[in-house]
């Protein structure tokens, strides 16, 4: 297993993720003799993972089952260890055609927070790109630095444990894509065309507010940055059922044959089983969701040109 | 690292030949560079001839009669206009229709007599008479929309699938069936494209959502295009302009013999009865030509010219023959490797975008997946994937189905004038994402889902 090669079968100190129904995932590292606890029962990890296929169904000692799958960026997106705010998959996307990262894309990125994005990036620029991340925040630097070791990606990026702000990305004219998700952006944008390469690339900036935006842009503009646009793409997940309406009720109607031909949905009419009197028509929609993520934040992209 | 070397001179220069995209303000155009070729671009003949040897990212400027392209150098000064002088609002600014002093006519002979765009701007400016009663931002406005008329910058652009799902989006979304590019992107990242990995692909997106899906895998790995009709569409594709490697990696596989494949009848037919029908073929043609030349030849063998023709002709038709043979050759092993490849049902992935109804599609195609795999269904209406998902609910084999779209919004970041863009796009198409799980081997369906750990899943929801 790793983050960037698919593998068929389950090998000590693999990350898996145990998928336990709608909505309801954990990840958990493989090894030799440990159990793991599920709401199923247990998972014995030397007997039920390893060596099994990825995508399997293993049954737990209370006889309920699960599916174990192969790690991926966007499964570890919803199952990571948050230790900040992070970037969701819907984001993820368009920041990667965005910024056209590509196997061989060298990336500059800041902050690493969780590894979300980080993950996402490393999985498409293998196996020959490099991802430069730097975290001014030391324990989440270090984390980091080994959840890539463990998910074996370590030799794609390199972790600074720095201020962008202040001492930029560590690296001058490597990169094709610069990512940034920290709060005064603007400071960083000098930093950031320093770590382009001389043919130029590409820029992203993620920011919740406005105010954000609108200093990221002057600066953008200042510092010579082209096609700067600034974007925002909400998800919308459909809920697939089917739905039951109840037709009305005009009474009885007086030589009615022909209405009732014209107006019968036939294929779709199901007869009345709890009240006699009403017959209804199901039908399969979706619904939106009752709630769901309104704004993450805005995305501005820019082109570096060449020098 | 070679690798990274070799793409870095590559994108150094235009050559001749190469795939290029070009920009004008937000038009995108794809070409090839020809040399003497006109273009017609924003209605605009153009020749691409002074771009060549010119870098990727350049910009030029479309000269009038000649229709030559001029590098123009960067500079940023050029828009500064000279003296700042501003109204405050617009109380005393009539519509009366004569605040253009230049006619159209005027403007024209400006044109014809080969004046600059940023010349004819500051022509209009001057002989404009409420410019300068406008507020500094409806001035900027007023500049903004002459650039867009009279100057005519044209950049020229290596081709990626940024650069190509906005042009085919704004350009011809028809040809995509609507896909909107950051769905495409939802599509890349949800299927997790990337390099090494083996991916089935079926699409009618003019060849869009395979480049895009190439240019994720970067050389590496396989994609294993699956084509209604005929052959592969592969346009947009192209359009990326590949270095040849990437073209090993590419095969294809015709949909109607899905089934023969699925049912292991396909190797016996292409092996067997297809070698058969290309002997026959080849006899056919072959053996009507052989004898009507014998008998003509016979005929006037006394005129030796003739003779000469009919011999050159014969030998024409043999070499064609020949040709035929070999591309028959070459497309049987084309449609073996690509069959050996699907057979193994090991595919890492699986991308469907089209116009066909995705239902059959999807759970045909799937037979050819790994356990574990993430697959991913476009549509640009939302009842057939409708109709997808609750059909793999009842079959099973996959899971964390989901149905969804996504909403994209420009926003105008101007100092005081921030604001989401007036005009936005209606819809860009659904998609159906899961991940593929073992069938079970021994145990049927049925009592997996009357059984006990069923109900806790019932109970959970």
């Amino acid at each position: 297993m790793s983050f960037v090669e698919y593998s068929d079968l389950i090998q000590e100190g693999d990350v898996v993720i145990i998928f336990l129904g709608h909505d309801s995932m954990m990840p958990i590292k493989v090894e030799s003799g440990a159990q793991t606890q599920t709401r199923y029962g247990a998972i014995r990890h030397s007997t039920d993972l390893i060596g099994r296929r990825f995508g399997s169904k293993v049954t737990c000692s209370k006889g309920g089952w699960v599916y174990v799958l192969h790690p991926t960026p966007e499964l570890w997106t919803v199952n990571l260890p948050h230790r900040t705010q992070i970037l969701y998959t819907t984001d993820i996307a368009n920041i990667t055609l965005m910024l056209d990262l590509k196997p061989g894309s060298v990336v500059c990125e800041s902050g690493t927070g969780s590894g979300s994005l980080s993950h996402a990036i490393l999985r498409t620029i293998a196996p020959n790109g490099h991802l430069h991340t730097v975290e001014f925040h030391a324990q989440r630097a270090e984390k980091a630095a080994q959840e890539f070791t463990d998910h074996k990606v370590g030799h794609l990026v390199t972790v600074r444990n720095q201020d962008v702000c202040k001492d930029g990305f560590g690296v001058v004219g490597v990169a094709d894509a610069v990512f940034l998700d920290i709060p005064s952006p603007w400071e960083a944008i000098m930093h950031a065309k320093k770590a382009f390469k001389r043919r130029g690339g590409r820029l992203c900036s993620f920011s919740p507010c406005i105010e954000q935006v609108q200093r990221t842009c002057e600066s953008l503009l200042d510092h010579g940055f082209e096609e700067i646009c600034t974007l925002e793409v909400l998800q919308r997940v459909h809920d697939v059922r089917s739905v039951t309406l109840t037709l009305p009720d005009f009474g009885p109607e007086e030589g009615g044959t022909v209405t009732k031909l014209t107006s019968d949905p036939a294929p779709v009419e199901v007869p009345p089983t709890a009240n006699p009197s009403y017959s209804s028509v199901t039908c399969k929609t979706t619904t939106p969701p009752r709630e769901m993520a309104g704004h993450t934040g805005y995305l501005t992209f820019a082109t570096k040109p060449r020098v | 690292m070679a690798d990274s070397v070799v793409d870095s001179d590559v994108e150094c220069g235009i050559n001749e030949g190469d795939y290029v995209v070009l920009k004008r303000g937000d038009v995108y155009k794809s070409v090839q560079v020809e040399k003497s070729k006109k273009i017609i671009f924003e209605k605009q003949w153009i020749f691409l001839n002074a771009a060549i040897g010119e870098l990727y990212g350049s910009t030029f400027e479309v000269d009038t009669g000649g229709k030559l392209n001029i590098r123009k150098p960067r500079n940023t000064e050029d828009d500064a206009t000279e003296a700042k002088e501003a109204g405050q609002d617009n109380r005393h600014i009539m519509d009366d229709g004569k605040s253009q002093k230049l006619t159209r006519d005027d403007i024209e002979s400006l044109k014809e007599q080969g004046m600059k765009g940023q010349e004819i701007i500051q022509q209009l400016i001057n002989n404009s008479t409420t410019f300068r009663d406008k507020t500094e931002f409806a001035q900027e406005k007023y500049i903004k929309k002459k650039k867009k008329k009279y100057e005519s910058n044209i950049t020229i652009l290596k081709p990626t699938s940024r650069i190509l799902a906005r042009m085919y989006h704004g350009r011809e979304p028809g040809k995509v069936c609507h896909l909107r590019y950051d769905t495409l992107a939802q599509m890349l990242t949800l299927g997790n494209i990337h390099a090494g990995s083996k991916i089935i692909v079926f699409e009618t997106c003019a060849g869009l959502v395979l480049g895009s899906v190439m240019e994720r895998m970067g050389g590496h790995g396989s994609v294993i295009q699956m084509y209604p009709g005929g052959g592969p569409v592969r346009a947009g594709m192209e359009s990326f302009g590949f270095p040849s490697h990437f073209h090993d990696t590419l095969h294809e596989f015709p949909l109607c013999k899905v089934n023969a494949l699925l049912s292991g009848t396909l190797n016996v037919d292409e092996k067997e009865t297809d070698s058969a029908n290309n002997g026959q073929s080849e006899e056919q043609p072959a053996a009507p030509s052989s004898g009507s030349s014998e008998s003509q030849s016979m005929e006037g063998s006394t005129d030796s010219a003739e003779a000469k023709k009919l011999e050159e002709r014969l030998k024409l038709r043999e070499q064609k023959a020949q040709e035929k043979r070999v591309k028959m050759e070459e497309k049987r092993k084309r449609l073996a490797a690509a069959a050996a490849l699907l057979e193994g049902r090991n595919a890492d992935g699986l991308v469907i975008a089209s116009r066909f109804h995705p239902c059959s599609l999807l759970l045909g195609l799937l037979k050819f997946v790994a356990p574990s795999r993430p697959f991913v269904v476009y549509c640009q209406y939302r009842e057939p994937l409708i109709e997808c998902y609750t059909k793999l609910r009842e079959q099973g084999g996959a899971i964390n189905l989901k149905l969804t779209d996504s909403w994209l919004r420009h926003y105008q970041v101007l100092p005081n004038r921030t604001h989401p863009v007036l005009l936005m796009s209606g819809g860009g198409g659904y998609l159906l994402s899961g991940i593929t799980v073992s069938a079970d081997a021994a145990t049927s369906g049925a009592p997996r889902k009357t059984g006990e750990p069923a109900a806790k899943r019932i109970k959970l929801d």
